[in-house]
């Protein structure tokens, strides 16, 4: 049953893929400035939110790890499979932020890459983000999921921190397409419409790996579990 | 009361005493990447204003980790770390003094650096001078705070020495960039750095709050 209804929710994100690239490419006007390389942007906003969302699923996990671990050890592993989980996927879909935007740079602003607020911040994050891989793949035994949880609250911390620091430092990226002012929104609805399904689309996908990203690590903690007992009742 | 605090740092004072080991170690290695920069980017005239800021910056911090993976290496030989976690004293009290020691030595190695590097860079403080005491305390207290912190939480992995400067530099970066702009304004005179003093001031109150919360956590796993 779990199997079908898996799979039946993977057939539907590829329809709302394909739909949304549909959207993006051949319905949706093209921008007046920029043109053609402005769709991108379906892409590219999608691609951080999802990664913002998970962003902060996996620091969620790390608190309910940290928070569960002295008393409900089920809910601890749930929690420390999620962290692991959304990082892991939210750096894949950081990255592609970070592919994409010096593409789009480059043809907009006429460089590839810029030291400002946002640009900073993603990049930052990233490099937060890996640094959290490389120590659950360096440190061994069982510690490794305290360290982990402690490690992603000092990162999702430092996020705000290196935001400002950037802020006051030097801004280029566009302003807020959304809620940045009176003037912020896309007036277009076609352009609107594509967006949104891209969004959809998009998060559709990411909710899928990172769900059964979710299910691997969970068999993972499972069989390590087992084979603890085993070595104990041996 | 705070007098595990004083055993520690006294102790940590008096090895560091009779060894100079991290104070020797990181003014050497400090020395190297001054000259390093210097031949690197031949600094003369108002540029070597414009970067003895950043390289004082960058130079301390990659110091620092050679004396911070240290700090906690002395305390797993004997199994000592194991009997400083079944000691009925708080862990923030360890860390603390951990901390205390590392940011003097760090302090004292900044201290002996700072002639050599006036006479290398052929410097004349342009700005308020006296503003370098608040922005250098402030920076190195930031990152030897968090060097401790994260030097206790990587002594459990497997390739400890690596993984320091990998988790502490991400996290230590607005610091740094907030460090090496209130310097360079100050020494360049063009700006004022009273926000990016500010800005590490507020970074050391948070992410100090935040790891004697947690270094029990860190001290403690299991």
């Amino acid at each position: 049953m779990k199997k079908i209804i898996i799979s039946l929710y993977a057939v539907a994100t590829i329809v709302l893929m394909v739909w949304g690239f549909y959207q993006a490419i051949y319905v949706a006007p093209e921008e007046q400035t920029m043109h053609e390389v402005q769709r991108i942007f379906y892409y590219h906003v999608p691609s951080a939110m999802v990664a913002f969302l998970f962003f902060a699923v996996s620091l969620i996990g790390s608190i309910g790890f940290l928070g569960f671990r002295r008393s409900r050890a089920v809910w601890a592993q749930i929690s420390d499979a999620w962290a692991l989980a959304g990082a892991e996927v939210g750096v894949v879909f950081c990255t592609i932020v970070l592919i994409t935007g010096p593409l789009w740079g480059r043809r907009a602003w006429g460089i590839w890459w810029t030291w400002d607020a946002r640009l900073t911040t993603t990049l930052v994050l990233w490099l937060i983000y890996v640094s959290y891989l490389l120590l659950r793949r360096f440190a061994a035994g069982p510690q490794v999921q305290t360290l982990a949880a402690v490690l992603g609250i000092f990162g999702a911390l430092d996020v705000p921190i290196v935001y400002m620091s950037n802020r006051w430092w030097r801004t280029q990226h566009p302003a807020p397409v959304f809620g940045g002012g009176p003037d912020s929104g896309i007036k277009d609805p076609a352009m609107l419409a594509a967006f949104g399904w891209n969004v959809l689309a998009w998060l559709a996908w990411g909710v899928l790996i990172l769900v059964l990203r979710y299910y691997v690590e969970r068999q993972q903690q499972k069989i390590a579990e087992h084979e603890a007992q085993e070595a104990l009742n041996a | 009361m705070l007098h595990a605090l004083w055993t520690h740092l006294v102790k940590d004072l008096r090895i560091e005493w009779r060894s100079r080991e991290a104070v020797n170690s990181m003014l050497f290695f400090a020395l190297l990447v001054v000259v390093l920069f210097s031949l690197a980017f031949d600094p003369r005239g108002a540029f070597s204003r414009e970067i003895a800021g950043g390289v004082l910056c960058v130079a301390t911090m990659f110091a620092s980790v050679s004396a911070l993976n240290q700090a906690w290496a002395r305390e797993i030989r004997h199994q000592v770390l194991d009997a400083q976690r079944m000691a009925p004293t708080p862990g923030a009290e360890l860390f603390l003094a951990k901390v205390l020691a590392n940011f003097l030595f760090v302090s004292v190695v900044q201290l002996l650096l700072a002639p050599v590097f006036l006479v290398f860079y052929n410097l004349h403080v342009e700005g308020q001078a006296w503003q370098l005491a608040l922005v250098l305390p402030l920076g190195t207290w930031a990152l030897v705070a968090n060097g401790t912190f994260f030097a206790a939480l990587s002594i459990r992995s497997r390739n400890r020495e690596l993984l320091l400067p990998l988790i502490l530099f991400p996290i230590f970066m607005p610091a740094l960039l907030a460090m090496v702009l209130a310097t360079t304004s100050i020494l360049t005179g063009d700006s004022d750095p009273t926000l990016w003093i500010k800005l590490l001031l507020g970074y050391d109150i948070i992410f100090t709050t935040v790891c004697l919360l947690l270094f029990d956590v860190v001290l403690n796993a299991e």
